[in-house]
């Protein structure tokens, strides 16, 4: 009697990604360079001086201890053991470093570390929004498609009430009310009128577009002053902790719009698996009909959440405009809202796992401006797809077998 | 509690589900509903439980008129129903689905586990359940999963407990188990409606039985009334019980499996070492409780999935490797389990419908073209013969009855000469009518030499239908037994229990059911 085959597809793939690594990054290139790695920036309580190492040698170092992992994991395959993400988290770091310590070799400007984790999590912000936005809509039974759409409507209406106002502040208030009106169109149609809801969802992006864009090449373009100027949300520097060397630049060092990112995904993290109301709305997601019986109404639960999703989303949205400080361009939302959708698939549905996602794709899109600032070795345009590249090697390889809400995109009719 | 329906009455566009229905539920009373599939038994539970407004009538509890707008109401009322189809949610733990919509809860909406898992076990050593609270719905069997049900029901004080068609899903033993359950919950006070159409179990429990027929009252009688009683005011004339059949003679052996193994995509063995041989005109059943294979198995027969390993053979030919199409042609008919899904196009009219095997064949094609007049006299020769009641052949198979749309299936797959009949679940959720007219087709395909495979979850049919029965258990065939094995054992092997261990099993403990079949046996033989 045996069991079902061991699959060996994993760790084949650690030791070809590793191998190349060893090769490419570590054998091939020429001796005798060396790589800088800057941690500290001026306000630290304490400075790290940049180090130097030589680049050939720590490639191979950092490509030799993946190859070693790769080899942990053909072992733990065989003897059919689970050996948790820590596994390809830790080997992704090697690859990773080893990769770094390639491209820097030998240049002018050193590799900013600290800055390039700031960076990270600065362009993870709307992707995090998103996807949460994702995962409530998807928890009580409605697709969101419409994310990139609740976005850019954010993205408007924060920098039009901001600059009216001249208050950023004002911005960020008014931004979830824009994502929450797309929600409420998405659930109206969806629950109301049974419309297939990925269909909807372009529909809305497609208006969102069309309105946005419309707007600001009439009023917001003619009149930029009283409208498309947005005041820049100021860096709120939390005393001490900010001080801290690369933790303090990185968490504490940022806008208001990443703490609050923080506090809704542990909010969202514990109400979603351990409240009534969490229990409820996974109920509706997965089983609207024993939902009902125990008397839950199924489709008000559904018009709440998504509404809620809608607000979150656009919240997200103000971080292009009000944020970044930047004024409302046509369309600048650059296909963020779907990124955030992979981000909410790569993360199984749950507030922890979108964060982590969304922090994967952002720390793609920022190592690709960083290693265009520095020079590096490959073609920039190549740089340009990587996150693009890691939203489909991550989505379609790393996700394995997980499973969304059983009654996502289901109307529910009694 | 006493529970009083008046004059209940519920249409769903032009049909009358309901029709002006009375019923008295007095407390601490086993009620059975027995009705035919369709007769309108769920219908009026769930008007009762709040789900459905009734276009007429009153409930009355304690002799006071209610009104119920919406499941919530029902629950606070007292009234708790145990669906046929479970209302749990499969990624949930047995807490969570307990405490749904009324949860225990502190700080901030945060559920307090303790006490939902407190109500849990409090429930379930009140009545020996033996449910772990923490332990997901998916993960439990199904006999588990109603007892989760019903710990649901309870711990919203329910005092009418609606149990909806509950042993359907049940082995023998797990419906004897249940039969305990109820009678203990009526000791403690609480009220039980049993809606079923199973004779042999109302007998066996109920106090009262309330016969419904096409949506309205037949009669209140005593749970004296026999069978056959029963039968006829459930049916609306005389039926006859059980398979009128002669003994089959068989033939020689010519459709084998030999061991067959299926590993589905997940590295599941669905499938494991199958053998058995089907001889010339007998009847062989392979019983077991649903997913245990018997599904992995038709379709590999059919060729829809292919085997890891062994081969199927027919008249000598390898089945193994064919394609669906080559295995019909080869003469194999073949009534698939889910006949809505996987047997009918339900957009087709009934006339396309009987020659979806044979569409590029003559008489029906004609070079590229179809021929509709051939097509549409053959489907009406073929409607009247397996009796399909139907307006015209060119109505959709949608519009038709569950039992007429069976009779389309087994008329496609009948009418052509067949070399082995496969049959998967071929009465189920059919009217006692349509289950006779079946049955009679099925054995007279046999009585002309047809070798045929019925595979059914159906205690009663495996036993009505059967020449040789194999039970199948966690893909494997535990065991190959003779048509004249009693109940209580083939529930045993159902369950997993070799046959010897089954015999001495069944021998030390009958079930209720088991000693109501005695009990027909004995009188069936002093009758003779």
């Amino acid at each position: 009697m045996t069991a079902g085959k061991v699959s060996y597809r994993a760790p084949i793939a650690y030791a070809a990604i590793g191998l190349l690594s060893l090769i490419g990054f570590g054998l091939i290139p020429p001796s005798g360079r060396h790589t800088t790695f800057a941690i500290s920036t001026p306000k630290d309580l304490f400075t790290i001086e940049p180090f130097t190492v030589p680049s050939k040698s720590t490639a191979i170092v950092f490509s030799l201890v993946a190859l070693a992992l790769a080899a942990l994991a053909f072992w733990a395959a065989r003897k059919r053991i689970r050996l948790g993400v820590w596994l390809p988290s830790v080997f992704g770091l090697c690859v990773l470093l080893a990769f770094l310590t390639w491209s820097a070799a030998d240049k002018a400007n050193s590799m900013p570390v600290t800055g390039l984790l700031q960076g990270s999590l600065f362009l993870a912000v709307p992707l995090v929004f998103g996807s949460l936005a994702g995962v409530l809509c998807e928890h009580s039974g409605i697709i969101d498609i419409a994310i990139e759409g609740q976005l850019l409507a954010g993205a408007f209406l924060a920098a039009v009430v901001a600059t009216m106002s001249h208050n950023p502040y004002a911005g960020l208030i008014a931004a979830p009310i824009a994502g929450a009106l797309v929600g409420l169109l998405l659930v109206l149609f969806a629950v109301k009128y049974r419309v297939d809801q990925i269909i909807v969802g372009v529909v809305l992006n497609v208006l969102v577009v069309g309105v946005t864009s419309y707007l600001f090449s009439t009023v917001l373009t003619a009149h930029r002053e009283t409208w498309n100027t947005p005041p820049k949300l100021p860096v709120l520097e939390i005393p001490f902790l900010s001080r801290i060397p690369v933790l303090g630049p990185v968490l504490f060092r940022q806008t208001i719009i990443v703490y609050l990112m923080f506090a809704v995904v542990i909010v969202l993290q514990v109400m979603l698996f351990r409240s009534r109301w969490g229990l409820r709305m996974r109920a509706v997601g997965e089983h609207p009909k024993a939902a009902d019986t125990v008397g839950i109404k199924v489709n008000r639960t559904r018009l709440r959440n998504t509404v809620l999703g809608g607000a979150i989303a656009g919240l997200g949205g103000a971080f292009f405009t009000v944020a970044a400080g930047l004024a409302f361009g046509k369309e600048m939302t650059g296909g963020k809202g779907f990124i955030a959708l992979a981000a909410m698939i790569l993360g199984r549905w749950s507030p922890k796992g979108a964060l982590l996602a969304a922090l994967l794709f952002g720390f793609a899109d920022n190592l690709q401006v960083v290693l265009g600032i520095i020079g590096t070795p490959v073609p920039s345009q190549l740089m340009l797809m990587t996150p693009y590249l890691a939203t489909i090697f991550a989505v379609a390889g790393l996700v394995g077998r997980n499973r969304p809400p059983a009654s996502e995109g289901i109307p529910y009719v009694k | 509690m006493r529970l009083e329906l008046r004059g209940i009455t519920k249409r769903f566009g032009s049909l009358v589900a309901n029709d002006a229905i009375d019923l008295v539920v007095e407390p601490g009373e086993i009620h059975a509903l027995l009705g035919e599939n369709g007769a309108g038994k769920s219908t009026l539970m769930n008007v009762l439980y709040g789900f459905y407004d009734p276009d007429a009538g009153q409930i009355l509890i304690d002799d006071k008129v209610v009104d119920f707008d919406g499941p919530g109401d029902a629950m606070a009322a007292g009234i708790g129903m145990v669906h046929q189809h479970f209302m749990l949610i499969p990624v949930f733990t047995v807490a969570e689905n307990v405490v749904l919509g009324h949860e225990p809860t502190g700080v901030a909406g945060v559920i307090d586990v303790a006490k939902a898992r407190a109500q849990v076990k409090e429930i379930s050593d009140r009545f020996g359940f033996h449910i772990d609270p923490d332990a997901l719905i998916e993960d439990l069997p199904v006999g588990a999963q109603q007892r989760v049900e019903i710990i649901k029901a309870l711990s919203r004080r329910a005092e009418v407990l609606i149990l909806d068609e509950p042993t359907a899903v049940l082995t023998p033993q797990e419906t004897d188990e249940l039969i305990a359950i109820m009678r203990q919950l009526k000791e403690a006070g609480t009220s039980i409606v049993f809606i079923t159409h199973k004779l042999r179990e109302v007998r066996a429990v109920a106090d009262q039985i309330t016969v419904i027929r096409r949506g309205a009252v037949v009669g209140t009688v005593a749970p004296t009334t026999s069978e056959r009683e029963l039968a006829s005011m459930m049916v609306g004339r005389s039926v006859e019980l059980g398979v009128v059949k002669d003994a089959a003679t068989p033939g020689e052996v010519s459709f084998s499996v030999r061991d067959l193994t299926v590993i589905d995509a997940a590295g599941v063995r669905q499938v494991d070492g199958v053998t058995f041989d089907v001889a010339r005109g007998e009847i062989f059943a392979i019983a077991g409780v649903q997913g245990n294979g018997q599904t992995e198995l038709t379709e590999t027969i059919l060729g829809l999935t292919r085997p890891t390993s062994g081969s199927i053979t027919l008249d000598g030919e390898e089945l193994v490797g064919r394609s669906v199409k080559e295995v019909l042609r080869a003469g194999v008919g073949y009534v698939p389990e889910d006949r809505s899904t996987d047997g009918l196009v339900s957009a087709f009219s009934v006339a396309e419908n009987l020659i979806l095997d044979r569409y590029d064949q003559e008489p029906f094609a004609r070079g590229l073209a179809l021929d509709p007049v051939r097509v549409r006299s053959s489907a009406v020769e073929r409607a009247q013969e397996f009796d399909v009641r139907t307006g015209s052949v060119d109505d959709l198979a949608s519009t038709l009855s569950g039992g007429n749309q069976q009779k389309v299936v087994l008329a496609r797959e009948m009418s052509r000469p067949l070399r082995l009949l496969l049959a998967s679940q071929p009465t189920r959720g059919l009217d006692v009518g349509s289950i006779e007219f079946v049955h009679r087709r099925i054995v007279a395909e046999r009585d002309v030499g047809t070798p045929v495979l019925i595979v059914s979850t159906e205690l009663d049919e495996v036993l009505g239908l059967a020449d040789r029965i194999a039970v199948m258990y966690r893909g494997r065939i535990i065991g190959t037994v003779d048509a004249h094995t009693h109940r209580d054992v083939l529930g045993l092997m159902m369950a997993g229990v070799p046959h010897d261990e089954a015999v001495a099993q069944a021998a030390a403990h009958q079930t209720v059911l088991g000693q109501a079949d005695r009990a027909v046996e004995t009188s069936s033989e002093e009758d003779a």
